[in-house]
């Protein structure tokens, strides 16, 4: 049994920190033997790039200098002596949440035997507590709270309203949120737009392929046969696993970052430190969020797709087109959606299962608002954030989503209907 | 082309280890979804249970085989209770997403490394806890033949593997054809009318979902024990997903069905993965198209394509019954 846990132990690689080196026979920068390179990548638990840490060199013969890592978590320097490098990392420059998993271990010490190496250096990084007071911190998670519910909100109004409307529980809503991101970057990173140019293009891309087609090709003709609604959520499953994989093949498995915003410095407004892009795309969010609601309170077909998600005969009865106003839901959905993960992408970068992780807490937030309600999936949405990231005052970071589920469940307990929803919806 | 390497694998694969993990894993779903029309969609964590129970069990606290498997069952009894009982009052889409919920909850606790001394974190636990089972494996030199190729410990899997599923469908094809049977398929029918003739249709749901999850906790033994290790996220929302594309391949409520979809599904699988696999590499299908490591995203691109159309044009699957099934929540 000590054995069986030592071999794990050697294996857990964040939780101890450890040095490879790997010597390579034909660097094609360092001519054998005069040089080495000391490089790392600062990469937190979740294989997120983290850029700007920086990094403090200390050699022989008072050989000393400091780095900073790049978009990539990147970073690398060149040495010319053999001897004892101390690598420091500057905790202060962490972003905020992360720290280093064991403290003790900010300074490396590294032995450059020989020359014509490289030498990789790893800081073992997680969510870390920070010492920060109380205050602050509360500050900095509330603010982290109401972005990410804003993100969570954007996506979970699109599944809202085609519930509301169509009563399919889309569980493919997810990979609206990878589109819009992948588009994103497409546009952006191989096309070579700006990513202020990508980002409308892929929105209406997305809203187009996404929204429109999707709901043209698949659900609409699946209406028409009359299929079930739980044969309809089987699909959608089914839809999911697809398109996923399709990402997954086109785009490959990597977290990828968009050429420009990728690091950015936070910006120290009183008590919290938010970056730029995030105050810019919240705000954008926000802004969408809004214009949706009136959407909804004030325009005819706004007003119509409320109708319909009330009852269906009825609306179709009173004159009301009803796949008309599916349809503008569909697409307004898949354009939230794919801003939200555009969202994301700005902040952490996309892969092919961003949206497969964010569905959960998608799920959660319109569950926990009231299914098939519009405002109640807003309301749901900002609790959810917020309680995700105040929660980690209490709980380890890496259980936050945890906590956030129990939360959906405990809720359905006590008032299934939701904190907006009317009791009848739940048979 | 070696085909005769490739009929070797499908076969293999179509009666192997994998076969058994997704057939029991369907029988616990036929009986939630198949039978009561519970949208159980949290059966990975029934097997994640019963697979940590083992593994936790022996390894950290040196509990025998039989007493770890025992407490296992125990544990999914406990988790049925858990989930049942905020959400079987609830319909059929609210049922769905707690149960996805509850086993996302689960993997992300056994991946912490909050518990990370009991559950190994995300790399999981490895160890000798299946050398009671192995110790009185007869069939030390497995099995080698044009069709089918096993080795000494899959050998012993496979077969009492097998045994347990028919025991298991065995019991189940009583209790379905029991009174108690008959209450339960007038639930999925109609509960409202079952609810009227006095029958307490929570408790009925609950008894399903218990023994459901029961099977599938044998699901996550054998998992365990076949591979000596468990991983987290071997046991997320994409398992539960492949045992319902199993299920509703073989035909959601018979009692047959899930081993009968469990066997083409993997023969499919791993045919159409070898067929690729050696095309790629012959140079019939060029590298630009399909490099030889996309191929497994292939066969995952057709799970969920195979799901869709399954739905779509077959909901009864192959030897389901199309009348029997009202596969569909009430509106």
């Amino acid at each position: 049994m000590g054995k069986a846990q030592l071999v794990r132990k050697i294996a857990l690689g964040l939780a101890t920190f450890f040095v490879i080196s790997s010597f390579s026979t034909s660097g094609s920068a360092l001519a054998a033997g005069t040089s080495s390179i000391l490089a790392g990548e600062i990469k937190d638990s979740t294989a997120t790039p983290l850029p700007g840490v920086k990094i403090d060199l200390a050699g022989p013969n008072g050989f000393s200098t400091q780095l900073t890592s790049d978009a990539m978590g990147k970073w690398q320097v060149e040495v010319t002596s053999t001897g004892i490098y101390d690598v420091t990392l500057d905790q202060a420059s962490l972003p905020s949440g992360q720290a280093l998993t064991d403290v003790t271990k900010a300074t490396r010490k590294i032995n450059v035997l020989m020359l014509g190496t490289t030498l990789t250096v790893l800081f073992p990084i997680g969510p870390g507590t920070a010492k920060t007071p109380l205050l602050d911190q509360s500050a900095q998670l509330l603010i982290d709270g109401l972005v990410l519910g804003i993100i969570i909100a954007l996506a979970a109004l699109g599944l809202s309203l085609v519930f509301g409307t169509t009563g399919l529980t889309n569980f493919a809503h997810g990979e609206l949120l990878t589109l819009g991101g992948l588009l994103t970057y497409f546009f952006s990173a191989i096309v070579g737009l700006p990513v202020f140019a990508a980002i409308p293009v892929a929105v209406a891309l997305s809203a187009f392929i996404g929204g429109y087609l999707q709901d043209r090709l698949l659900w609409k003709p699946l209406r028409k046969r009359g299929t079930g609604l739980i044969a309809m959520l089987v699909v959608s499953i089914g839809f999911a696993i697809f398109v996923r994989y399709v990402f997954l093949f086109i785009f490959g498995g990597d977290t990828r970052q968009l050429p420009q915003f990728a690091g950015q410095a936070g910006l120290e407004l009183g008590l919290v430190s938010i970056t730029p892009k995030a105050i810019m795309s919240t705000s954008v969010g926000l802004l969408l969020l809004v214009g949706a609601t009136l959407w909804l309170l004030r325009s005819r077909m706004g007003k119509a797709s409320r109708a319909v998600a009330d009852n269906p005969a009825l609306a179709a009865a009173s004159g009301i087109e009803v796949e008309a106003v599916i349809r503008s839901v569909w697409i307004l959905g898949a354009f939230l959606a794919a801003f939200a993960g555009i969202m994301v992408t700005l902040n952490q970068g996309v892969s092919f299962l961003m949206g497969q992780d964010m569905l959960l807490l998608i799920f959660a937030s319109v569950t926990l608002g009231g299914l098939g309600t519009a405002y109640g999936a807003l309301v749901g949405s900002l609790v959810i954030g917020v309680l995700i990231q105040l929660s980690t005052l209490i709980i380890p970071t890496e259980l936050k989503y945890v906590g956030a589920l129990l939360i959906l469940i405990i809720i359905l307990l006590v008032r299934p209907q939701g904190i907006l929803g009317r009791k009848e919806r739940v048979g | 082309m070696d085909f005769i390497f490739i009929a070797q694998q499908s076969f293999s694969a179509a009666l192997g280890v994998n076969t058994i993990i997704f057939a029991l894993a369907a029988i616990g779903l036929n009986m939630h979804f198949g039978y009561t029309g519970l949208l159980n969609f949290g059966q990975a964590g029934f097997l994640a249970v019963g697979a940590y129970s083992v593994a936790t069990l022996v390894v950290s606290f040196n509990f025998p085989l039989w007493l770890a498997l025992l407490v296992g069952i125990l544990n999914s009894i406990i988790l049925a209770l858990l989930l049942g009982l905020p959400t079987l009052r609830l319909r059929a889409d609210y049922l769905a997403i707690v149960t996805i919920a509850a086993s996302e909850i689960i993997r992300q606790i056994a991946r912490s490394a909050t518990f990370n001394k009991y559950l190994g974190g995300s790399d999981g636990i490895t160890g000798k806890f299946g050398k009671d089972f192995f110790d009185r494996n007869p069939f030390k030199n497995g099995l080698d033949t044009p069709f089918l190729r096993y080795n000494g410990n899959d050998l012993w899997v496979v077969v009492t593997g097998w045994a347990l599923v028919i025991v298991v469908l065995f019991v189940m094809w009583l209790l379905v054809r029991s009174p108690w049977g008959r209450v339960l398929k007038s639930i999925r029918e109609d509960e409202e009318a079952v609810r009227s003739l006095g029958k307490n249709v929570y408790l009925y749901k609950m008894q399903s979902l218990i023994i459901g999850g029961i099977v599938g906790s044998f699901a996550g033994f054998v998992y365990a024990l076949s591979r000596q290790s468990v991983q987290p996220d071997n046991y997320g929302t994409a398992l539960t997903f492949f045992a319902y594309t199993v299920l509703i391949l073989g035909g959601a409520a018979r009692v047959f069905a899930p081993i009968a979809g469990s066997i083409i599904f993997w023969f499919l699988l791993v045919f159409i993965e070898q067929m690729l696999r050696q095309a790629v590499s012959a140079g019939y299908i060029p590298e630009w198209l399909i490099g030889v490591n996309q191929v497994g995203q292939i066969r995952f691109m057709l799970v969920g394509l195979g799901l869709m159309m399954l739905m779509i044009f077959r909901p009864q699957g192959i030897f389901g019954d199309r009348k029997e099934l009202a596969l569909d929540a009430r509106a």
